[in-house]
Order: C-alpha cells, then sequence, then structure tokens
C-alpha cells in the first residue's frame, strides 16, 4: 500500500506501578482495514486501548496516526486526529434522542436549534453513504441493545472519525444483530474507514478481521492475516497452551425434579409485565441454560427464583416446597439454607460489594449463618479463615483477602463468588452470566466446575448472554424473548440459528429491551 | 495522570492528608487576617494559647469537642447506612427535650440513676425525632435529606413553643425551663479531679466527655464486630447486594437512622446535664450541622471523629479567645475560619492527593529500582 498506516505503535510500553501492562507492543493498522485484537482479560487489552484513545499516555514507545509521530493526552486529541471509540458498554444519555446524543458535546454553537438542525443535513448524507436507518428523535432508551451501537458507531462518524475501536462490540448482541454488526463493519471498511475491532470470540476475528494481533501478558505474541490463521492457533496463542477441558460430561439420567415454575408472572421494576406465564422445570443432574437478549425476562427470572422478587401469579418451588407465590415469599436467606446457591449476574451491581474487602464480601448472604456470627457478633476469625480458603480453593489472585474488591480483575472477582456459594455444596445452584468479564482460562475452569456440579447430580439453571456458552454447557436450553418462555430445546437439537431466532420472538422480528 | 497510585499507605491518607489540608486552611485563613493588617503567626498563637494555654481553656475545648463527637458519630452512622442526615440539630433539641422530661419525671433522686434515664431519654426522644424522617425515606420514598432538614425547623419551633409555654420556669421571662431537681447533672471534670484531691481550674467539661468516647468505642464496634454493623454498611454501599445477600434495606435504614439520631440527641448531655442544669432554647447552636463537617473530616471513622472534634473544639475555644484578644479579628471572622478547615478538610479531602501521591509514587518507585 502506498498510505501510511492509519495507526502504527512502536515498542509502546506502559507500567502501572510493578505491573508492566503493555510490553513494547508494536502494531501496524493499514488504511481500510479491519484489524482485530484479542487476548484475554488482563492481557493489556484495555491499556492498549485507552493509549489509542488518549486516555492514557504510554511511558515508551511511539504512536504513529497516518504516518505522523502524536503523542496523545486526552480523548478530545484521538478524536481530532480522527479516532474514536465505541465503548463496551455505551456512552449514551438514555432519555436524550438520537439526535441529542450524536450532537452532544459538538454541538458547535450555543443554540441548539441551529446546531440540530445543522447536525441532520450532516447525518443524512452519513446515513445514505453508511446505510444507517435511526429515529434521530426517539428517545435512546426506546432502541434496542443493537440500535444503541449503530447510534454511538454513527456518533464517531459525525465527529469525522476515520479510525473506529470496537471494544467487545458484540458482547450484547443476539446472533442476528452480530450479523447486522459485521454487515456495517464490512461497509464502513469499504467506503475506507479503519476499524480496529477487540473481542475474545475468535469466530468474530476470523468472520470480519483482516489482519489479526494476539496480546497475551502485555505482549504481542502473534500479528497475522487473518485468512493464515486459525481459532485453534489463536486461542493457543491467547492463552498459552492448547485448552483442553478436564471435565467431560458424564452421561447420565437426569434427576428428580428439583425446581419448579407453574405459570408464573411477575412484574419488573418499572411495573410491566416481565415474566408472562412461565412454566420450567429444574432437575437434578441438569444444566438448564437460559438464552436470550438481554432484557427480555432473565433478571425477573432469577430474581424470583432467588427470592428476590415476588411474583404476581404462580408459583415457585424448591425441593417440593413453595418459595414464591403471590401469597407466600421466601427470602434469600432461607433459600440459602434450604441449599440454594445463586451466582449473581451482574456481579459489581448485586454480587459484591466493590469497596469492601474480598473477606467481607466472602460472607455476602452467609453473614447470619453460625459459621460466621453468633449472638449477633460477627466471628471475625472464621471469616478470614473461610475467605483464606476460598482464595486458594479457587485460585483467587492476587492472594490478598484484605484488598477491595474493586481491586481485583473479574475473573478473581467470579472467582471468589463461585467459591462463596459453592461453600455450603448447595443442591440447587441459579447462575447469571457465569463467565460475564472473565479471562478465557478463567472460563474454561468455570464451566468445568458447572459440568463437575452437573455430574455430581445438582440442579443448575445458567443464564447467559453468549449461546456458545450455554451450547457447551447445557442440558437443554430455554429460549426467553419479551417474557415469554418461548421454548425448550434439548441440546441435541439445539443449533446457534434456532435458537436465535427464538430470541428474536416467533414473529421473527428483532426483540428489543 | 496515570503514574499517580490509586491508594496511598493508609499513615498517609488518614494522618498526612487531614494535616496537610488544615495546613492549607490556615494559611488561607493567614491570608485573611494578614490581610486586615493584622499578623497572622501572632494570631495563630493566641489561638492555639486560647484553646491549650491554661487549665479553663484546655476543659472548654473538650467541652465543645464533646458535642461535635456526638453529632459527628450521628452523621457517620447515618452515612454508613448510605444516608445524609441532616437533622442532628433537630435530634439534638428533642434529645435535650427527653432528658429535660426524664428528670422532671424521676425528680430528686440517686445522681447515678437520673444520668441513666437522662441518657435513656436523650436518645429516645433523638431516635424517636429520626424515626419519622427514617420511616418517610424507608417506606415512602421522601428524600431524608429534605425531611431531616424539615424537622430541624420543626424541633426548633417545638423547643420556643414548650419554653415559652407548658415547660417555662415559673414566673420567669426567659425561654427556659425550672432547674433540673437536686440530683440530675453530671459531675464536672474539676469537681471529680477535685475529689482526688487535684485541683483544676474551674470549666464546664464534664463526664459526658467520657461518654461520648464511650459512644466513639460503641460505634466503632457497632460497625466492625457486629452482624448488624456489617449488614448497614453493605445497605450503605450497594443496596442491591444488600437484597441479594437477605438485607431488608428499608429495615436497616430505620434502624441506622435512628441510632444516628440518639447520638445526636445524647449532645444534650453535655451542654444540659452537664452545664446548664435547665433546658434552654436553642442550645444546640449548630453544633448539629457542624458534626457534618467533624463526620467527613473523620473519614466517618469513630477515632477520626474524636480527632476532629477536637479540632474543632480548638477552633471554637482558641477562636473565642482570638476574637477577645484581638478586636480586628471578630467573632465572625472566627467563623469564616472555621468554614475554611471545613472546606479544605472536611469538603475537599482529595485537594492535595494528586501531588501527595506523585510525590509518594517516586519514592516508592525509587524504593524499588
Amino acid at each position: 500500500m502506498s498510505l501510511a498506516p492509519a495507526i502504527e505503535t512502536k515498542d509502546l510500553c506502559k507500567r502501572f506501578g510493578n505491573v508492566q501492562a503493555n510490553d513494547n507492543i508494536s502494531l501496524v493498522v493499514e488504511q481500510g482495514t479491519v484489524h482485530g485484537i484479542v487476548g484475554e482479560n488482563g492481557a493489556g487489552k484495555s491499556t492498549l486501548l485507552k493509549m489509542l484513545f488518549g486516555f492514557y499516555q504510554p511511558n515508551s514507545g511511539d504512536l504513529i496516526v497516518n504516518g505522523e509521530k502524536l503523542s496523545l493526552d486526552s480523548p478530545s486529541e484521538a478524536m481530532a486526529a480522527g479516532i474514536a471509540m465505541v465503548h463496551q458498554h455505551f456512552m449514551l444519555v438514555e432519555p436524550f434522542t438520537v439526535l441529542e446524543n450524536i450532537i452532544l458535546g459538538a454541538e458547535g454553537q450555543g443554540l441548539l436549534r441551529h446546531a440540530a438542525a445543522d447536525a441532520k443535513a450532516k447525518l443524512k448524507g452519513l446515513e445514505q453513504q453508511f446505510g444507517f436507518d435511526l429515529p434521530l428523535d426517539a428517545p435512546v432508551s426506546q432502541l434496542s441493545v443493537g440500535e444503541r451501537q449503530r447510534v454511538e458507531i454513527l456518533k464517531a462518524l459525525f465527529r469525522g472519525a476515520d479510525v473506529l475501536i470496537l471494544d467487545e462490540p458484540t458482547a450484547v448482541l443476539t446472533p442476528q444483530e452480530c450479523d447486522q454488526l459485521f454487515d456495517l463493519v464490512r461497509l464502513l471498511k469499504s467506503r475506507g474507514k479503519t476499524i480496529l475491532f477487540v473481542t475474545h470470540k475468535l469466530q468474530e476475528i476470523m468472520a470480519v478481521t483482516d489482519t489479526v494481533t494476539v496480546i497475551r501478558a502485555g505482549k504481542v505474541i502473534v500479528r497475522t492475516a487473518t485468512a493464515e490463521t486459525t481459532p485453534d492457533a489463536l486461542a493457543e496463542a491467547m492463552v498459552g497452551a492448547k485448552i483442553s477441558r478436564a471435565v467431560e460430561r458424564r452421561d447420565g439420567s437426569k434427576g428428580m425434579p428439583r425446581m419448579k415454575l407453574e405459570s408464573v408472572c411477575a412484574q419488573s421494576d418499572h411495573g410491566h409485565e416481565a415474566l408472562k406465564n412461565v412454566s420450567l422445570e429444574i432437575y437434578d443432574g441438569e444444566v438448564l441454560g437460559v438464552a436470550g437478549v438481554a432484557g427480555n425476562g432473565q433478571t425477573e427470572l432469577l430474581e424470583v427464583l432467588t427470592g428476590l422478587r415476588q411474583v404476581t401469579n404462580g408459583t415457585v418451588s424448591l425441593s417440593g416446597n413453595v418459595t414464591n407465590s403471590p401469597n407466600t415469599f421466601t427470602g434469600p436467606i432461607e433459600l440459602r439454607d434450604s441449599g440454594l446457591a445463586h451466582v449473581a449476574e451482574d456481579r459489581l451491581k448485586t454480587g459484591v460489594v466493590e469497596t469492601m474487602t474480598a473477606t467481607e464480601n466472602a460472607i455476602l448472604g452467609y453473614q447470619r449463618s453460625a459459621d460466621f456470627c453468633r449472638n449477633g457478633l460477627l466471628r471475625l476469625k472464621a471469616i478470614a479463615a473461610a475467605a483464606a480458603r476460598y482464595f486458594e480453593s479457587q485460585d483467587v489472585r492476587p492472594r490478598n483477602p484484605e484488598l477491595p474488591v474493586a481491586a481485583f480483575s473479574g475473573g478473581n472477582q467470579q472467582k471468589l463468588v463461585i467459591a462463596r456459594e459453592l461453600a455450603r455444596d448447595p443442591q440447587t445452584l441459579i447462575v447469571g452470566q457465569p463467565t460475564r468479564g472473565v479471562d478465557i482460562g478463567a472460563v474454561t475452569k468455570i464451566h468445568d466446575q458447572i459440568t463437575e456440579l452437573r455430574n455430581a447430580g445438582k440442579a443448575l439453571l445458567v443464564v447467559s448472554a453468549d449461546l456458545d456458552e450455554l451450547m457447551t454447557i447445557s442440558d437443554r436450553i430455554a429460549v426467553m424473548c419479551c417474557g415469554v418462555l418461548e421454548g425448550v430445546v434439548a441440546i441435541e437439537d439445539a443449533d446457534e440459528r434456532s435458537i436465535g431466532l427464538m430470541m428474536a420472538g416467533s414473529s421473527g422480528e428483532l426483540a428489543t429491551p | 495522570m496515570s503514574a499517580v497510585p490509586a491508594k496511598l499507605p493508609t499513615v498517609l491518607e488518614s494522618l498526612l492528608m487531614p494535616f496537610l489540608n488544615i495546613l492549607v486552611a490556615l494559611f488561607v485563613s493567614g491570608l485573611v487576617v494578614w490581610g486586615l493588617g493584622e499578623d497572622p503567626f501572632f494570631a495563630l498563637g493566641l489561638l492555639i494559647e486560647g484553646a491549650f494555654g491554661y487549665e479553663e481553656a484546655i476543659g472548654y475545648t473538650f467541652y465543645y469537642a464533646t458535642n461535635f463527637i456526638f453529632t459527628g458519630l450521628a452523621v457517620s452512622v447515618a452515612f454508613h447506612a448510605g444516608h445524609f442526615n441532616i437533622g442532628g440539630e433537630g435530634q439534638a433539641m428533642l434529645g435535650g427535650l427527653g432528658l429535660t422530661l426524664a428528670v422532671f419525671w424521676l425528680g430528686d433522686t440517686a445522681p447515678l440513676l437520673s444520668v441513666f434515664v437522662a441518657v435513656a431519654g436523650a436518645a429516645l426522644f433523638g431516635a424517636g425525632w429520626a424515626f419519622v424522617p427514617a420511616w418517610l425515606q424507608a417506606r415512602r420514598g421522601s428524600h431524608i435529606v429534605i425531611t431531616t432538614i424539615m424537622f430541624n425547623f420543626i424541633a426548633s419551633a417545638l423547643l420556643a413553643y414548650l419554653l415559652v409555654g407548658p415547660l417555662q420556669r415559673p414566673g420567669g421571662q426567659m425561654p427556659e425551663s425550672s432547674d433540673f431537681p437536686d440530683g440530675a447533672g453530671l459531675m464536672q471534670f474539676h469537681e471529680v479531679l477535685a475529689y482526688f484531691g487535684v485541683s483544676f481550674e474551674q470549666s464546664p467539661l464534664n463526664l459526658s466527655f467520657l461518654i461520648a468516647l464511650l459512644a466513639a468505642l460503641a460505634v466503632w464496634f457497632l460497625l466492625s464486630r457486629t452482624r448488624f454493623g456489617y449488614e448497614m454498611r453493605v445497605a450503605g454501599k450497594n443496596a442491591s447486594a444488600a437484597a441479594f445477600a437477605g438485607v431488608s434495606v428499608p429495615r436497616v435504614t430505620i434502624i441506622a437512622l435512628m441510632m444516628s439520631g440518639a447520638l445526636a440527641g445524647m449532645m444534650g448531655l453535655n451542654e444540659l446535664l452537664g452545664e446548664q442544669l435547665r433546658l434552654i432554647g436553642n442550645f444546640t447552636l449548630g453544633y448539629g450541622f457542624v458534626g457534618i463537617a467533624v463526620a467527613f473530616m473523620g473519614r466517618n471513622h469513630p477515632l477520626g471523629i474524636v480527632l476532629a472534634a477536637i479540632l474543632f473544639g480548638v477552633l471554637y475555644q482558641g477562636g473565642a479567645e482570638l476574637a477577645f484578644e484581638m478586636p480586628t479579628v471578630t467573632r465572625d471572622l472566627i467563623v469564616v475560619i472555621q468554614g475554611l478547615v471545613i472546606l479544605f478538610a472536611g469538603a475537599m479531602p482529595h485537594l492535595l492527593r494528586r501531588p501527595v501521591a506523585a510525590l509518594y509514587g517516586r519514592f516508592a518507585g525509587r524504593g524499588a529500582a
């Protein structure tokens, strides 16, 4: 190519204290290509992105944009250099309209009315060029996740971005929405935009990128054209060794129904019907996966199962006893005492208290058990011992339970949560998003643990946004859309496409949360 | 920006940082004094002399600190449960009322018994006054900041009414009650010391200072050693995680705020049972609000609150002396200085964090290299 690379880094280094987060990272992203960056959580992807986006400044090394050596001191300087980032968690103001979100911070003038008119004209051009069809005057809160992502991308284009950094863009999308995203990425490429596609899903790398860089422990391990590599090779480069699943699923007849939902209806926090006549059984010795686009009732399902939300109709029973009906309600502590454990789907919001230490978090939910509390007083020694055991059993690092939970990586936080929930050998385990924000090495371990529990005859329900994950660990997959249970598919009969269609509702239209 | 370590050693964080912030506040105060044409160092000397220079001054310093310990603890207990109790002032007034009613109800009796009854009355009324906003917050979602502020006005008006009405000293003209019955009162320090044969100048410092220290110890124990304290902190930091853990957030809110109200209510012990020996109108004099600053300066830790309370005792007592000795520095200016300390040490605790952290990072880095 005659053009200078859109982005080139030479020996970029970044240290945090004693941690070398990025160690001599060199990469070249040619103009008009899609470049994949893969790596485990904690491999240094985010650090690299944040340097490209001007959020961090490298300790040494060069950053060259369009052949020009730059030092980006802030995201706005990166923006001025034509680099934009689409964050994994969207940076949108929900009550604002699409148009307001797009011009936010780039109004260009004091009077919003003129700014909006100018922006509309400019957006029309962009929409035609890139095939967007977004309702500019609708509030963002009414859009589906996929549409919100397109708003983010349009926002970046509106600001004149030539290089788009997409950080884990498919984490929240249905398979169909993913396909639409890939189409958009290809279109952007054909119009001369350069795209950095960051993910840990290797199929996506194979599907959409031209070149790929694998980062492990802060170093570039592989730099190659996508066409010349395989998912297996990439996976190996990512984790350093071939991943093998240690635990095989044993065939075995499933046992008794452990948990039962009959015609369950429940309301969401906003008062609308979030679960509509859901009937479901979870058997001993099986993993029931629950698939669906986020916000289609899975959260409420987890809550009615774990004593966090009362049903408005129907019953939930555990081991034959009704735990949740419009007249009876058993809270989380009693449910734990009856052998139910809960790995919360939103770890930071619900599963842990970030600012408290790992030791303090080790008893969250079990603080009233006689092991940890006597006569209203905490048994600090027993609690510290339990925390040490949890750290040991799940290999939580760094091995210091006195650090606040926020100081641990997502994977290590999840390990702590899992250790806590498995400590009392529960018969029933309700798991939300078992591997969200967890690095691939830990993912395998968590999947193995789930399979082990299943083999040991426990009843498990796993809600996950990652369909591949559910396909790997489940015996049956229940699919939810708009609060309705669209169906339950045995794993032998399940394929991603049909489940994807069920996730989008029987009408075939894409579900909006 | 990224060279700054996220966490500093505890010693730096909890001792050096507040100290530096106070220095900055004193520096700015010094500029103000200097602007008035006075010598700031001389003024500082007067302030310290006024707070610690002689026995009576020390007594007054700790006498004021006692108030701040109670109100600071009150704010911090509510804060640990995730709520801003702005109603310390009103709860203290009601605590004073409760204490007064309790000692009158008991009549002439043994001093020790009256102290217990007075403590119970103060705590009960303070807690009761906090209960209504707490209940409204927990069950109806009415914002506690608004309701507690409103309850301060109601408390003030109630006290004013009672002290010119049913509770007024018969035949009296002032908004104050009759004197407490004999035996209802806390011994003052100079009396206690005299009992042991030590002579100490007379000051209003009384046994409620020890009660305040006990309260601080109790709050520390509650927060770090009890299950309820644990559940309260979980609820205060993350209501969703609290629900996950089976903690009833509304229940915790109500109990924590009642504890908070009880602590604020006990402030009356110092002012009324330790010094005035009658109920007087507006005896709280804004101490309930200063408690907010004390709690923040003390990083919501009981020990920090005791230290911050003593600092404010110094500012109150030393400031009064300074205003007396140096006429250009008026009482209002003392309030300005107090405001500056609150601003720098309470409201802007992270002002100097970055440079200190950078400096520390450099030294720590050098140590590692």
